[in-house]
């Protein structure tokens, strides 16, 4: 009986200390961008390599969702005489929730997983410990410079992303089904509202930008340097990653809309 | 060094092309052109019933939109509702004794507040508000009234 | 034990334990300037744990590590960050980092730590190379690197600062025997070359023991002799004798703790 109320106990306190080192982590990470000013070198490199190397999988997914949401809004407006809305349908759904979403759950497969290994990896080569004793910080040299790219990143891809999808479901829309193409732009710029949208959208990525990054860097900087604990955490990197856009997504919408 | 420069090149495409994108979707996906026409003032009209019209409405002149629907609130006294409109600046020659009405735009389109012109030689000013006000057609009631008249015929038909 | 002014690293009463298991148990090592310390040990003793212990990437439960008459766990992050600079750590698997050239990796610490400029770098970085044998090969990535190469290039960027002590991680470890004598002959030659504290954690007796002026034998948490190597060559301490010459039983046993070999057949 008490066992029990142990095990909860010990599981809950382990939690919470997990939780604690974490976020004490977190903010030395964030104290360590100020190392970074003097040095914007670090932030470029691995901004190519986060940000450059995920475009053409965001812009080329941006422009396929754009196509996608071309046909399905058509296909569901035309029923009510009300296709000349496409554009406002589009444009919502992508500046609103796809960007942001798609944008991030892309970008967690493919500069998250990456990220993490990396840093697992150095840490199983005795790379990060090299580094200290080298007496350079291993939170300022590698992960200051790598969350802060992710951060910078996120919302430039996010607008790629959506930017692209709108000329994707112009192409769609107006070159393939006749949409009048004056009404496409009209209305969307008579319903999509900066403050209301665009804003919020660039909110949603920067937010997603910090906890996608955050996830990536910080389980490779505790994983268990094995090539084994290395391939578990890259799957826990995805998949938090996965689950805590789409709940932070529900949260942050239910905040906007209020 | 050669490959540090491409980085940074290709760096600085990504962060312009991001930055292009944001603005696409500012100036030709959202309203914000309508923000930067410079001044607007605020008018404001009472109107016995609203139904469906928000913040952000357009409001129209002959079908041109001159302004958006900005405050939406309930008189304490009269229990009417007054709506504050902002008004862009550059349409300053809306006679005072103009009509303000509620219309939707096609059967089941949006809610928007359209000003009938006036003749009076002045014209609205920030603040001023607009007197001559058609309320919302709410659409229950117009059919209940079509009921209840229809009812009432056939009444006399059976007489 | 007597207390040398000349030992830079005094390690009294320390006490580590990893969870539940305790990996040491009371060791005091003293490290003297500009000598060869060499700490031996079978395999799982801790000895890596005890070269993080002096340069503080992790803390003790009890007992000081003096280095230079300051207590290393009791440091603040920034004064620990200091002093790591007057010490280099050649890492087993060498830890060069894999993104750069041998040249980059030379130069890292350079680069973090100094505002020289790029002409004068390259100038200690061809230094460093020239010193391990190593200069024709800066273009080349640590992944292209044998494993011998990598634990020289990493010995150059060990001592690309000039530190005054370098703790080598089991530099002998699964080295040929050409890499082996040249890792030897750099130890030696850099120690004498340069007046370097040395610190050796290995378990490769032979080499150790030719290029040590003291060693430290450790065993289940404790010291278990010290001493030259021709001190601890002749000890009489059985456990000593076994390990140094390497008999398969003693007082370490062969088998691993069991049930009596007869009682385990006759089981069923």
């Amino acid at each position: 009986m008490f066992d029990w109320f142990a095990k909860i106990g010990r599981s809950s306190i382990d939690f919470f200390a997990r939780f604690g080192r974490e976020m004490i982590l977190f903010i030395q990470t964030v104290i360590g961008f100020a190392s970074l000013i003097p040095r914007p070198g670090l932030i470029i490199a691995q901004m190519y390599s986060v940000g450059v190397r995920s475009m053409l999988i965001i812009l080329v997914s941006g422009f396929f969702v754009g196509m996608v949401l071309g046909l399905q809004g058509y296909n569901t407006l035309v029923d009510f005489g009300a296709e000349e809305s496409l554009g406002v349908v589009v444009a919502l759904s992508l500046v609103r929730e796809l960007g942001p979403v798609v944008t991030a759950l892309l970008y967690a497969g493919r500069a998250g997983s990456a990220l993490m290994a990396e840093i697992g990896l150095m840490k199983a080569t005795e790379q990060l410990s090299g580094l200290e004793m080298m007496a350079v910080n291993p939170v300022n040299r590698i992960l200051a410079p790598r969350l802060l790219a992710g951060i910078i990143s996120m919302p430039l891809l996010v607008a790629m992303f959506s930017a692209v999808g709108v000329f994707g479901g112009y192409l769609v829309g107006v070159d393939m089904l006749g949409v009048d193409s004056g009404a496409y732009w009209s209305q969307m710029q008579a319903k999509v509202d900066y403050n209301d949208d665009i804003v919020n959208g660039v909110i949603k990525s920067f937010a997603f930008g910090i906890v996608t990054t955050w996830i990536a860097v910080y389980e490779g900087y505790s994983c268990i340097p094995t090539s084994e604990g290395v391939s578990r955490a890259t799957t826990r990197t995805v998949v938090y990653s996965a689950l805590t856009v789409l709940g932070l997504d529900f949260l942050l919408t239910a905040l906007m809309l209020d | 060094m050669s490959t540090t420069r491409a980085i940074e090149i290709s760096v600085g495409i990504f962060v312009a092309a991001g930055i292009a994108a944001l603005l696409i979707l500012a100036v030709n996906v959202s309203n914000v052109s309508t923000f930067h026409s410079g001044s607007q003032y605020t008018v404001k009209a009472n109107f016995d019933n609203i139904s469906g019209l928000k913040e952000r409405s357009a409001v129209t002149i002959a079908g041109v939109t001159v302004g958006r629907v900005k405050l939406i609130e309930v008189d304490p006294v009269t229990f009417e509702a007054v709506v504050h409109m902002n008004i862009e600046g550059k349409y300053n020659e809306i006679p005072v004794d103009s009509s303000a009405g509620i219309y939707t735009a096609g059967l089941l389109g949006e809610k928007y507040v359209g000003i009938e012109p006036g003749g009076a030689p002045d014209f609205l000013k920030e603040n001023s508000e607009i007197r001559l006000t058609q309320s919302s057609i709410v659409l229950e009631k117009l059919i209940s009234q079509f009921l209840f008249n229809q009812s009432n015929s056939d009444d006399k038909k059976e007489k | 034990m007597p207390d040398n002014e000349d030992n830079l690293v005094k390690i009294r009463g320390l006490h580590f334990a990893r969870g539940s298991s305790k990996i040491f148990t009371g060791v005091d090592i003293d490290i003297p300037g500009g000598k060869i310390t060499a700490i031996m040990g079978p395999s799982g003793t801790g000895k890596t744990t005890l070269l993080k212990l002096i340069g503080g990437q992790i803390k003790p439960q009890q007992g000081t590590i003096h280095f230079h008459g300051e207590n290393i766990p009791s440091m603040r992050t920034r004064k620990l960050y200091e002093v790591r600079k007057k010490m280099g750590m050649l890492f087993q698997s060498g830890a060069l980092l894999t993104d750069m050239s041998v040249y980059d990796n030379i130069a890292f610490p350079l680069r973090e730590h100094t505002q020289l400029p790029e002409v004068m770098i390259r100038d200690l970085v061809i230094m460093k190379l020239q010193a391990v044998g190593l200069r024709g090969a800066r273009h080349l990535m640590p992944s292209e690197l044998s494993g011998g190469m990598a634990r020289r290039a990493a010995l150059a960027r060990a001592i690309a600062l000039d530190p005054e002590m370098i703790l080598y991680d089991e530099p002998f470890t699964g080295q040929d025997p050409i890499s082996m004598g040249v890792l030897v002959q750099l130890i030696r030659s850099m120690n004498k070359a340069l007046g370097l504290t040395s610190v050796i954690v290995s378990h490769d007796i032979e080499e150790t023991m030719a290029i040590a002026d003291k060693v430290y034998i450790i065993s289940q948490g404790k010291v278990v002799g010290h001493g030259s190597p021709d001190e601890i060559d002749k000890s009489d301490s059985p456990w000593i004798n076994q390990f140094v010459h390497g008999e398969a039983d003693g007082p370490v046993p062969f088998h691993y703790q069991a049930v009596p070999y007869k009682e385990d057949l006759l089981a069923q």
